[in-house]
C-alpha cells in the first residue's frame, strides 16, 4: 500500500494510504491513529481497493482547526469519499473510526455499500460506563487497550524509546496532538446521541466485538444489535479494543465475508 | 506595591496517609473526606482570616474558583466574595476568578460580578482564568481542544454585556442569546480592574496585552522558577510596544514570617508540608488533558512542564528545600523583606498574593504570620516602584462616598478558635 494526499472541499489535506483493487472500502482509523505497521489493511487490499485516510491532527494530516463537532467530522468523512472520486464504497471503521462511519451512514444511508463497525464509540450505557481515555497515563492506556498489554504497549510507541528524551517528546507531542482532535467527538463522554439517528440506517451492517475488549465492553455490541435490526455481530477471540491490531486475519475474515 | 491576602481555602483534615491512598486531591478525591460538620467551621475561619486581613492594612482579600478538590474549598468564589463584600469596606476583593469557559450561559459572570462591584462600592478585581484542566475539563465536562476558543467567546460576551448601553443579540458559536442587557452593571468604568491568572501558556500573554489586562502568573514553585516565564511576557511586552509598568503583573507566593527564621520553620514547616505533599497531589492526567494546552505552549515549553516530572519535584520535598529552592519565602521579618524585594524587582510585578495561611495551618498562626507581615515587612516593600507611583491603570476605583457595614456582632469572630494552642 502507499500514501497519497488529498485536499478536501473544507481545505483540510489528508494522507491517505491506499492499495489494492476491487470494490472500494475506507476504512476510519480510531482515537490512536493508524500505527506504523497495520496488517488488517494489507489483508484487506488482497480482495478490496482499500482507503485509510489520516484524520486531521494525525501524522501529516492537516486542518484540525476546521472540524470542531460531530456534524463536521462526518461531513469530512463525505468530503474524503468525493475527493478521492469514490461512489458508493462500503465504509468501515475501528473505535472512534466506527463512530464516525455510523454518522456518515445516518446521513447519507444511500451513499454506501456496506457498513462495518469494530468496536465503534458512539453509545453511552449508564450501567457500562466506558473508561476515560483522557485521564490515563499511558501504561494505564496498554491496559485497558489491549488483552496483551505488554504486546500492546511496545505497538503504541511504535517501538520508540521512550527513556530517549527527544524521542520522548516527538512521542507526547503526536499523542497530545490525536487526541486532542479525538476530544472533540469524544470528551467527556463519547456519545453524541449518535443513537437518535440509527434509525435512519439501510445498509447491511456489521459489528465485530473482541471478547476481551476492556474499554468499550462485549455488552455495547449486544446495544449496537439492538438499536440496528439485522445487523450481523461476530465476537472475536483473543482480542481486546484493539482487535485490528490484535488479530488481524480474524478481522480480514468477518468483513471479506460480509462485504463479499 | 500592592498586597492582596489570599486564602486558597484547602481542606485542613486530609488524612496523613492521604497520599498513599489516593491518588488525586482533585477531581476523583473520595468525598467522604468532607465533613460539612467541620466545614462550618472551616469556612468561617477562612472568611475571618480574609476580614482581618483588611484590619492589617492589606490592599486586597482574594478568593479563587475550584472544584471537586480538597486544595480549594470554593467552587463558588463569589459566594466567598459576597459576604466579604458586606463585612469589609476597605479592601479591594480580588475574584481570581470566574473560570468563564464553564458557566453557561457566562452572561451569568457579567450579572454576578457587577452584583459584586455594586454591593461592594467599586471594589472588585474581576480575574477571568481558563480555569485548571481539572476544574474545566474534567469536573466541568469542558472539550479541551474547545476550551480556550469558548474562553475566548465567553469572554468577548461578557466584555459586551459592561459595556453596552442597549440590549444586543449575541450570536455565538457556544451561545446565542438574543437579548443581552446587563442588570445591574458594574461601579467601575468602563469595567473593573481585569486580571488573567495564567500558568505558562504564551497566548496568554498576547491576550493580556491586546486588552491591557493584568498577567497573574499562580504558581507554587517560587520566584527562582518564574522568573523566566515573566522575563518571557516582559519580553513580549517590549516586544508589542506596551509601558512596562510593574502593575501589569500579578505573581503568588508562599509566606511565612515569624521572629526568627528557626521559629519560623518550627511554626510553619508541617503545614506547609501538608499542602505540598496533600494539597498538589494531583493525578499527572488530570493536569494535562489533550488540547487544553495548545500546540504552540506544548513546544515552548514541552517537557519541563510534563507534569510527571513536576509530580516527582513535590515527592520528598523538606523544609529546606522548600525554603533554600525559594518555593516559599519564610523566615525572620528580615529575612522575608529581602527575599520578597529579590522577587518583586527580580520579576518585576507591582501585585503580590501573599499567601499566609498554608495547608492545615491553625488560625493562630496564620494571623500570626499576617500580622508581623503587615507590620515588620509590608510598610518596607510599599515603594518598591517609585517611578509608577500612580500607575493605578490595574487597581479598583470605589466610589468615594460607599456605604460601610454595619459593625459585626460580638464575639462572631470567635469562631475558629477550637485551633488554637
Amino acid at each position: 500500500m502507499k500514501w497519497q494526499v488529498v485536499e478536501t472541499k473544507k481545505g483540510t489535506r489528508c494522507r491517505v494510504l491506499e492499495g489494492g483493487s476491487g470494490a472500494p472500502v475506507v476504512f476510519f482509523h480510531g482515537a490512536g491513529g493508524l500505527l506504523r505497521e497495520n496488517p488488517y489493511l494489507d489483508g484487506l487490499s488482497q480482495r478490496y481497493h482499500v482507503y485509510a485516510p489520516e484524520w486531521p491532527g494525525y501524522g501529516d494530516s492537516t486542518g484540525e482547526e476546521l472540524l470542531e463537532d460531530m456534524l463536521d467530522f462526518a461531513l469530512h468523512g463525505w468530503d474524503l469519499v468525493d475527493a478521492l472520486g469514490l461512489s458508493r464504497p462500503h465504509l468501515a471503521g475501528h473505535s472512534m473510526g466506527g463512530m464516525i462511519a455510523a454518522e456518515m451512514a445516518c446521513l447519507a444511508p444511500r451513499d454506501l455499500g456496506k457498513l462495518a463497525l469494530v468496536a465503534p464509540a458512539g453509545l453511552w450505557m449508564d450501567a457500562q460506563p466506558i473508561p476515560d481515555i483522557f485521564a490515563m497515563l499511558p501504561y494505564q492506556l496498554a491496559e485497558v487497550l489491549f488483552h496483551d498489554p505488554a504486546k500492546g504497549q511496545a505497538l503504541l510507541t511504535g517501538g520508540a524509546d521512550l527513556s530517549d528524551m527527544e524521542a520522548l517528546k516527538e512521542f507526547y507531542i503526536g499523542s497530545q496532538r490525536r487526541l486532542s482532535m479525538a476530544g472533540k467527538i469524544l470528551f467527556p463522554i463519547p456519545n453524541r446521541r449518535l443513537s437518535k439517528r440509527l434509525y435512519r440506517l439501510t445498509a447491511p451492517t456489521l459489528v465485530v466485538w473482541g471478547v476481551a475488549d476492556r474499554l468499550i465492553v462485549p455488552a455495547y455490541a449486544e446495544r449496537w444489535k439492538t438499536m440496528i435490526p439485522g445487523a450481523r455481530v461476530v465476537m472475536v477471540d483473543n482480542a481486546g479494543h484493539m482487535l485490528p491490531y490484535e488479530q488481524p486475519d480474524a478481522l480480514v475474515r468477518a468483513l471479506s465475508e460480509f462485504l463479499v | 506595591m500592592k498586597f492582596t491576602w489570599f486564602n486558597l481555602m484547602p481542606w485542613p483534615y486530609l488524612p496523613d496517609d492521604f497520599r498513599e491512598k489516593n491518588r488525586s486531591v482533585w477531581v476523583d478525591i473520595p468525598n467522604t473526606l468532607y465533613d460539612p460538620r467541620k466545614g462550618h467551621a472551616v469556612y468561617h475561619t477562612y472568611l475571618d482570616q480574609l476580614e482581618y486581613a483588611e484590619t492589617l492594612g492589606f490592599d486586597g482579600i482574594g478568593c479563587n474558583e475550584h472544584h471537586q478538590n480538597g486544595y480549594g474549598l470554593m467552587p463558588s468564589p463569589n459566594l466567598i466574595a459576597a459576604t466579604l463584600s458586606r463585612r469589609t469596606s476597605r479592601a479591594a476583593l480580588c475574584v481570581i476568578g470566574n473560570s468563564i469557559a464553564g458557566y453557561n450561559p457566562p452572561i451569568r459572570v457579567a450579572e454576578e460580578f457587577a452584583m459584586l462591584d455594586v454591593i461592594s462600592g467599586g471594589r472588585l478585581i474581576a480575574g477571568f482564568p481558563v480555569g485548571t484542566p481539572m476544574d474545566t475539563n474534567f469536573c466541568y465536562g469542558q472539550i479541551p481542544a474547545l476550551t480556550r476558543d469558548k474562553y475566548g467567546e465567553a469572554h468577548d460576551l461578557i466584555m459586551k454585556a459592561w459595556a453596552s448601553d442597549e440590549p444586543f443579540a449575541f450570536d455565538g458559536k457556544y451561545n446565542q442569546l438574543r437579548w443581552v442587557n446587563c442588570w445591574p452593571k458594574p461601579i467601575q468604568k468602563p469595567h473593573p480592574p481585569i486580571y488573567i491568572p495564567g500558568g505558562g501558556s504564551i497566548e496568554t500573554w498576547d491576550f493580556c496585552l491586546d486588552h491591557d489586562y493584568n498577567y497573574s502568573y499562580l504558581s507554587f514553585f517560587g520566584y527562582l522558577r518564574g522568573k523566566s516565564l515573566l522575563d518571557g511576557y516582559w519580553e513580549r511586552v517590549a516586544k508589542r510596544g506596551k509601558d512596562d509598568s510593574p502593575y501589569r503583573a500579578a505573581f503568588a507566593q508562599i509566606i511565612c514570617v515569624a521572629d526568627t527564621d528557626a521559629e519560623a520553620e518550627r511554626l510553619y514547616a508541617e503545614h506547609v508540608l501538608y499542602f505540598f505533599n496533600r494539597c498538589l497531589h494531583v493525578f499527572p492526567p488530570f493536569a494535562d488533558p489533550a488540547g487544553y494546552r495548545t500546540m504552540a505552549t506544548i513546544k515552548h515549553g514541552a517537557l519541563a512542564q510534563l507534569t510527571l516530572a513536576r509530580q516527582k519535584i513535590l515527592e520528598n520535598l523538606t523544609w529546606k528545600q522548600l525554603v533554600d529552592e525559594r518555593f516559599i519565602i519564610a523566615g525572620s521579618p528580615e529575612t522575608v523583606r529581602q527575599q520578597l524585594e529579590e522577587c518583586i524587582k527580580g520579576l518585576r510585578i507591582g501585585h503580590l498574593f501573599c499567601l499566609f495561611h498554608n495547608g492545615n495551618m491553625p488560625d493562630w498562626k496564620t494571623r500570626h504570620s499576617s500580622k508581623l507581615f503587615a507590620e515588620k515587612v509590608m510598610p518596607h516593600l510599599r515603594d518598591l516602584w517609585p517611578e509608577w507611583k500612580h500607575d493605578d491603570r490595574w487597581w479598583m476605583h470605589p466610589m468615594d462616598d460607599r456605604l460601610h457595614p454595619e459593625e459585626r456582632r460580638p464575639g462572631a469572630e470567635k469562631i475558629g478558635q477550637e485551633w488554637a494552642p
